[in-house]
């Protein structure tokens, strides 16, 4: 997996976007927006120091960042599963109004959460099946649960006799194909994807891009997608941004405004990841302080 | 039930024969204390003074005590009791201790800082001390000792199953539920509790023979069952005194009906611990 790239990031250079994006700009509000958010696990060392950060309507942004700087609290914070010490996330425009269990149940679940590590991200007592249907079973929709399991299922490439299958009868790339359907299942109007594709081969992670931009291109939602392969992300979000340019510099100094400012290198998007082979080269070059 | 592969050709190993014998020696406690029962009807109030203190013969197995009453009789009813006692009790404390343990760690923070000071308060007095305050509150019978277990034996439970819940509360599928709109109770029913069960389940079998032996200490002490009811802690009570003058049988089958049912109970459940998690096997000692 930690195959040099063949092909250098390079060879993207960041030229001008005129991506159309799937709405209008403007009159929505911004699926997501992160205003100085400061957030941790101890209060004097905060991993994330007053991050602004926005994904508009329908937008697919890319979050890059080398392992361990906090993109996935970021991710978290967005999710309203963890709560920062400081700042504000708006949800279509709308303030959140609590973390985790007290955020209203229409808030939460107008997020959807892919995880990186499905072994750990799926309940390992619940078959695949469950697993998918699981958020409607929560949120006292059980009718729909066989019909929406089924259809997803299918989305997301997953066979009959594997839904009846528990996690650690499948593989990584299995699994998290499901955990793909059951961030999908209640219909979100933000996916966030964290790292989604890191523990994934290439063909796998071809193919949940494709069903991810498949129910964006149905359902107009946004992405956030973090990661660090730039390769990856550049051809499958509409801009990226690099993860220290959304952080306020370490001096503390005024912040506000990095998203704009923030390297918009948008490429050729959207357009071509349907179905397109999605080129999987880890680490290039230019990120090798990955680590 | 029968435990694991043994070695290649060779004897079985250590391991499984200890657990061949836990679970045959439970298997025939269990067909003991359920069929003699129905066999040979027992007369608590009857005594027999012309045939008192009779040593262990091909009538009387295991001998008669000093009133002339079957000892083996009246340990296979003491240890229906004392068995009874232990399940039903452990079951109870199991169920305090999972209940406590689980809200703990699933609230977390100050609730769980809280609630667990409160268990270092209990553990810090004697179990058998509290058992004994507890059933000093009632008139002698069972209950009061199933309540007086019950009450004083979460408290190890309790922590386990706090520290399993707050590992778990920890990982991402967690996470994932609480994104997919699971409520607070929905996350701890079917999330965490299922997770924490096998845990809950290895600790009251563990909890059953402490049942037990509590059970026949408080009946020693003559706080227990009534006296006249057949009881092992009550038969060791009433035999102390023939002990010193030489006759040896009426304390001790008693004593080992005690022992070794305690004992195959305990082996059992090392047998199931070591199939939950091979590389644990030390941390829960009995």
């Amino acid at each position: 997996m930690n195959a040099p790239s063949s092909e250098p990031s390079s060879a993207h250079p960041p030229e001008p976007s005129a991506t159309p994006s799937p709405e209008p700009s403007a009159t929505p509000p911004s699926a997501l927006e992160l205003r100085g958010i400061t957030a941790g696990y101890e209060r004097g060392a905060p991993v994330l120091r007053e991050v602004s950060l926005t994904v508009g309507a329908g937008e697919a942004v890319g979050l890059l960042g080398p392992s361990g700087c906090g993109k996935s609290t970021l991710a978290r914070v967005a999710a309203l599963l963890h709560r920062p010490y400081a700042g504000t996330v708006l949800l279509d425009g709308e303030p959140a109004r609590g973390w985790r269990h007290r955020a209203p149940r229409a808030q939460r679940t107008s997020v959807g959460v892919v995880f990186q590590q499905p072994r750990l991200a799926a309940d390992p007592r619940l078959t695949l099946a469950a697993l998918i249907a699981e958020p409607l079973r929560a949120t006292g929709r059980k009718d729909e649960a066989g019909e929406r399991t089924a259809e997803l299922a299918e989305s997301v490439g997953l066979g009959g006799e594997l839904l009846t299958r528990r996690p650690h009868e499948v593989s990584d790339g299995q699994l998290q194909r499901a955990c793909v359907a059951r961030a999908l299942v209640l219909g979100p109007r933000l996916l966030i994807c964290d790292e989604m594709t890191a523990m994934l081969d290439a063909s796998t992670t071809a193919a949940l891009v494709a069903v991810v931009e498949e129910y964006r291109a149905r359902s107009g939602a946004a992405l956030l997608a973090v990661g660090h392969d730039r390769t990856l992300l550049e051809r499958w979000c509409d801009r990226t941004v690099e993860h220290a340019a959304v952080q306020a510099p370490t001096t503390g100094k005024d912040a506000t405004g990095t998203d704009a400012t923030a390297a918009a290198t948008g490429t050729d998007a959207g357009a071509q990841v349907g179905g397109a082979p999605v080129r999987s080269g880890r680490r290039a070059p230019a990120d090798t302080s990955a680590g | 039930m029968t435990a694991t592969a043994t070695p290649l050709g060779g004897r079985p190993s250590a391991r499984t024969l200890r657990a061949r014998a836990s679970v045959g020696l439970v298997a025939a406690v269990l067909v003991t204390v359920v069929l003699v029962p129905l066999l040979f009807p027992l007369d608590e109030q009857a005594v027999d003074m012309a045939n008192k203190l009779q040593a262990p013969s091909l009538t009387h197995p295991f001998g008669t005590d000093d009133v002339g009453r079957d000892v083996l009789l009246r340990c296979v009813y003491g240890l229906r009791v004392s068995l009874l006692v232990g399940v039903v009790a452990a079951l109870a404390a199991t169920f305090i201790g999972t209940a406590v343990g689980a809200a703990a760690g699933a609230a977390g923070g100050r609730t769980d800082r809280l609630v667990m000071r409160v268990v270092d308060v209990f553990s810090s007095v004697p179990h058998l001390l509290l058992g004994i305050f507890i059933v000093a509150m009632f008139r002698p019978g069972v209950w009061p000792v199933v309540i007086s277990v019950g009450l004083t034996h979460w408290l190890s439970t309790a922590r386990i199953v706090r520290a399993e819940v707050l590992s778990l509360r920890s990982r991402p599928f967690i996470d994932a539920a609480v994104s997919g709109g699971a409520s607070r109770w929905r996350v701890g029913v079917r999330h965490l509790l299922p997770g924490v069960l096998p845990q809950a389940g290895l600790a009251a079998v563990l909890m059953v023979p402490h049942a037990i032996w509590h059970e026949s200490a408080l009946s020693f002490l003559g706080l227990g069952l009534p006296t006249h009811k057949a009881s092992l802690g009550n038969m060791i009570q009433d035999a102390r005194g023939t002990l010193l003058a030489g006759d040896w049988w009426p304390t001790l089958f008693p004593g080992l009906f005690i022992i070794v049912p305690t004992l195959a109970i305990a082996g059992l459940a090392g047998v199931w611990r070591e199939r939950i998690n091979p590389r644990r096997r030390s941390e829960l000692m009995l």
